[in-house]
């Protein structure tokens, strides 16, 4: 027989700090898809463009960002950069990582993007005089986000998921702060509960939003 | 005027271009037709240095197109180029198509560059598309569309890579009409075609191109009617 009762007034009781935590990981989850957006942009046209060396080692990160576990890159951030005498703290590391794996990712989303767009458009942009950079800002690049929006929109709500790996570093994001919270009443349940509820409410949060500003921006 | 002196182009081992002299005065109006592959729309890809060339000489009022020195996207402001595939901007307005390039590369204001478009999409009758995005424009619009793109640049030479190829037959006519309106205004234009009936009756100097070297060169009346090259004998009887 199941002889549970639910007590879901203690995780109310403690809602700002569970407040607290998502904060976190919404700030993580955007900051580190900007940062990772800004390096994959460069990236994917590196890659594209086969820019010796600079090209090896885009190609390197990429590799390296997507083949070995996000524990394992932020476990590296941490305690990894501390035997170079380099010392962060626990939200820059898992920032840190989360943006470097994005960055592999998203390079390659891009590329894939970029491959689609037909060379005569760049053809088209540089018959009217303007240069390369101006091409890719004002023609490829539009074009490509169109594209490329539903694997980024998947990118970014993975890297929203990612960052509950930042408790094992002992930071307060949302899984953390809930993880030391239901430690406090031992109500597991009721906790984590509310921390999936919360994640899910936050991954539809994003999806609707960049739904909507897609179809403001993306018009034709 | 546009200098062609020699020049040579390959992709790979494969030689297109075989030695090309042709000079393009102002004001004329030069044709340019041949079998497809023998070079026709590279060379009109070379002229605006959208393709490298392995050797010879381009030079546009004077200035080398393939030198190192040259500011290529300054040159390529006076040398409008019209394509087979229009690539109009998909992402774009009928109205942002024309106006961006006058404000980012131009520099012109906003006001200016829409103004600038405005004229230049009312020259092809398109003003009651403004709006419309190219994927709600037909195929001869679309085409219409990237000349009034190529001409608010305010070019000195425009360029047509067989602009009519990808229309359907009834849309043809109202995209040569624009070319023929171009004529009128005195445009320098060298346009690769397979319009035979068009080339004769606008073009003040035919080019018979095959295989990579110019064949035979000279006015309708002569290249079309009264052709001296068996070569162009073969080709016109299969086109015409």
């Amino acid at each position: 027989m199941i002889d549970y009762t639910f007590q879901w007034r203690v995780v109310w009781r403690v809602w700002p700090e569970l407040a607290k935590g998502a904060v976190v990981t919404l700030e993580i989850t955007v900051l580190s898809m900007l940062i990772g957006l800004a390096f994959a942009l460069v990236f994917a046209v590196v890659r594209r463009s086969r820019i010796p060396v600079l090209s090896q080692f885009v190609h390197g990160w990429v590799e390296l960002a997507r083949n070995t576990p996000a524990l394992l890159q932020i476990y590296m951030a941490y305690f990894g950069l501390g035997a170079f005498g380099i010392h962060i703290g626990a939200y820059t590391a898992v920032l840190g990582a989360i943006a470097f794996n994005n960055a592999g990712y998203l390079t390659e989303i891009l590329r894939g993007g970029l491959e689609s767009i037909s060379r005569q458009q760049r053809m088209a942009a540089l018959s009217l005089g303007m240069n390369r950079f101006q091409a890719y800002r004002y023609i490829i690049f539009p074009q490509v986000m169109r594209i490329v929006f539903l694997p980024v929109m998947n990118q970014t709500i993975w890297a929203m998921l990612g960052t509950s790996l930042g408790m094992i570093i002992g930071l307060q994001e949302l899984t953390g702060a809930t993880a030391f919270q239901q430690s406090l009443t031992f109500r597991p349940f009721e906790f984590y509960f509310v921390a999936a509820v919360a994640y899910y409410v936050i991954a539809k949060t994003i999806i609707l939003a960049s739904r909507l500003a897609a179809a403001r921006l993306f018009r034709g | 005027m546009i200098e062609i002196q020699d020049v040579r182009k390959s992709f790979d081992t494969l030689e297109v271009l075989r030695g090309i002299d042709l000079t393009v005065e102002k004001g004329e109006v030069v044709c340019i037709i041949g079998a497809s592959g023998s070079g026709k729309s590279t060379l009109l890809l070379c002229i605006n240095g959208l393709e490298p060339i392995q050797s010879g000489r381009i030079t546009v009022d004077g200035t080398d197109v393939h030198a190192r020195g040259t500011d290529i996207n300054r040159l390529r402001q006076r040398i409008g180029i019209v394509f087979q595939q229009f690539n109009v901007f998909p992402h774009l307005t009928v109205l942002e198509n024309v106006a961006l390039a006058p404000r980012i590369v131009l520099g012109n204001s906003r006001a200016e560059a829409v103004d600038k478009a405005k004229t230049q999409i009312a020259h092809v009758d398109l003003t009651d598309k403004l709006d419309a995005y190219p994927a709600q424009l037909s195929g001869g619009q679309q085409q219409r569309l990237a000349i009034a793109r190529a001409l608010a640049m305010g070019p000195s030479y425009m360029l047509f890579d067989e602009i009519t190829s990808a229309l359907d037959p009834e849309l043809v006519g109202e995209v040569l009409d624009a070319l023929r309106m171009l004529r009128g205004e005195g445009m320098t234009m060298v346009a690769v075609t397979h319009e035979i009936p068009f080339a004769r009756e606008v073009a003040n100097r035919i080019v018979f191109i095959d295989e990579g070297r110019i064949c035979e060169m000279g006015p309708p009346a002569q290249v079309i009617d009264d052709p001296q090259e068996e070569r162009t004998r073969q080709f016109l009887s299969k086109v015409l």
